[in-house]
């Protein structure tokens, strides 16, 4: 009997993965399609972002798929001067958190925005970005 | 029916860097002492808790191996982790063990070898306490994320950097006449204004090196008994009053508090309540000092000033040990330093020492009567409260 393949998109995720199987594998679909995206429960019409595979309100997995569109406010940000195994090349970089209203959104800040011109509540959108070692991610860059 | 529980002994091995021993013997240190100081023998010990963060551990299943060493078996054991507040949970568990009459004499013994790995490996592992499906693949670990409280909590209320350099010049104060702390030295304002001081070199900004707490080997040990036990073989059982936990999202996404930890501000109405005590009552705290803006927040979100108003409180010297109301005169995570399992248990030590007036160098002159642990896991992921009482 042929071994079954297991479905490992989603260690395409981020500079470093560090999960490789989940049932909302098709987020690195639609990132490679240029679109950061999350779900929603069909039945209670409640939206995740992180994206989820399952309601915890309603106990539905009939869920769909929405794009992250506009932009978000910054919530709060900092720069990491040290970095976890993995990570240290990309040294300085700056984690950040958006505000769109009815969910948020991690991630990190386009080294195209210089430190000194962050300033919480200003207005950023995730933007896909493909690395060198093949890998698929977001940053927030202005609108 | 809910029958009183007392504290009757605790123990604490010194906080050191790179451990001499295994985490057996580590462990027996702390047991050692909270035995002795329980006035009881270790055969009287009903049931054990045994409490770390696993990510440290190289022994699988670390609580068998620990409660044979301690000679606990054949009683029940088991192990219990909720990260930096494994040994606060253990102490909740232990409470409601002996409440329900099921024991009555529990111990909890948390131990954390953190030098068993490299420090590398420890970053790596650090960055994995949060959520390693969405936010651990852009590079996260813990200091950014309290950084990112901090970078929130400075634009909202106006708190400095030197506000939060305070917090570390007064845990220092007390770290120097702690001999159990892993950090004795000195620190003053004019080191973190120095370039060429490490203790202010950048770790995530707006956080430096000396707004972080000292990684450490440790143990601790809280024995918890009946009140007809308690009274029975102890002079001066100091009695839980209230336990209060919750829970938070893992992800910063699914938060929506910046300014403070909402599993700190929860966990302190149920313990207040349980209490039957305000935060004007609490005679002196131990709050989670892992960074220097977590007690910030802790001053407030356990009630002991108004949001926004904690840098009023470190300015005038009020958490001091002469002050209206002192916290972490032992010297804090940031001095005496945090080895994860075993810090709530070295927490809830200071505060039964301080109400017992035991604390020598360290002890407060209010004569306190109760007082207050802070204890939080992972970043704001788990928070305890507990209030304990004299006589």
């Amino acid at each position: 009997m042929a071994k079954k393949e297991m479905d490992t998109r989603f260690k395409k995720f981020g500079p470093v993965s560090f999960t490789a199987t989940t049932k909302v594998n098709d987020f690195v679909d639609y990132l490679e399609k240029g679109i950061v995206a999350g779900t929603k429960c069909k039945k209670c019409g409640k939206k995740y972002f992180p994206p989820r595979a399952d309601c915890f309100k309603c106990l539905s997995s009939d869920i769909e798929w929405f794009p992250v569109e506009g932009t978000g406010k910054l919530i709060t940000y900092s720069t990491l001067h040290y970095a976890p195994v993995g990570f240290e090349n990309d040294l300085p970089y700056t984690i950040a958190l958006l505000d769109f209203g009815e969910y948020k959104v991690f991630g990190r800040i386009s080294k195209n925005i210089p430190e000194e011109e962050i300033k919480i509540g200003m207005e950023l959108k995730p933007e896909v970005v493909r690395l060198p070692n093949g890998q698929i991610t977001y940053e927030f860059v202005r609108p | 029916m809910e029958r009183k529980v007392a504290i009757i002994g605790v123990g604490q091995s010194a906080f050191v860097r790179g451990y001499a021993g295994s985490i057996r013997e580590l462990a027996f240190e702390a047991f050692r002492e909270a035995v002795q100081d329980a006035g009881i023998s270790g055969e009287e010990i009903n049931a054990s808790v045994i409490c770390s963060a696993p990510e440290y551990d190289k022994q699988r299943s670390p609580a068998g191996v620990l409660a044979e060493y301690l000679g606990l078996i054949p009683k029940p054991t088991f192990y219990l982790e909720s990260l930096c507040s494994s040994s606060s949970m253990g102490l909740r568990i232990a409470y409601s063990l002996i409440a329900s009459g099921l024991h009555d004499v529990v111990a909890v013994i948390g131990f954390q070898k953190m030098s068993e790995i490299t420090s590398a490996e420890s970053q790596e592992r650090m960055g994995r306490g949060a959520d390693i499906q969405w936010e651990s693949p852009f590079g996260t670990m813990m200091p950014a994320y309290y950084a990112m409280y901090a970078r929130a909590y400075m634009e909202k209320y106006g708190l400095t950097e030197e506000d939060l350099a305070l917090v570390r010049v007064k845990s220092a104060t007390y770290g120097q006449i702690n001999d159990r702390a892993v950090y004795r030295k000195p620190v003053t304002l004019e080191m973190f204004s120095d370039p060429e001081n490490p203790l202010s070199a950048p770790v995530a900004t707006p956080l430096r090196v000396g707004d972080c707490c000292a990684n450490a080997d440790g143990s601790s040990c809280v024995i918890l008994a009946s009140k007809e036990k308690a009274q029975a073989v102890s002079k001066k059982p100091i009695w839980v009053l209230g336990v209060g936990a919750a829970s938070e999202a893992v992800n910063m996404a699914g938060r929506d508090l910046f300014t403070g930890l909402s599993v700190a501000i929860r966990a302190a109405e149920q313990a207040y309540k349980m209490a039957g005590v305000t935060p004007k009552d609490i005679d002196v705290a131990e709050v989670h000092d892992c960074f220097t803006i977590a007690e910030v927040m802790a001053y407030e979100n356990l009630g002991f000033c108004k949001p926004g108003e904690a840098k009023e409180l470190i300015r005038s010297k009020e958490t001091y040990k002469e002050g209206s109301i002192p916290v972490n005169v032992d010297g804090g995570l940031l001095s005496k330093g945090h080895p994860i399992g075993a810090t709530g248990g070295s927490q809830i030590r200071t505060i039964v020492l301080q109400l017992r007036g035991e604390a020598g160098p360290m002890q407060v002159p209010n004569d306190p009567k109760i007082g207050l642990i802070h204890n939080i896991g992972g970043v704001g992921l788990y928070g305890n409260v507990t209030i304990l009482g004299r006589d």
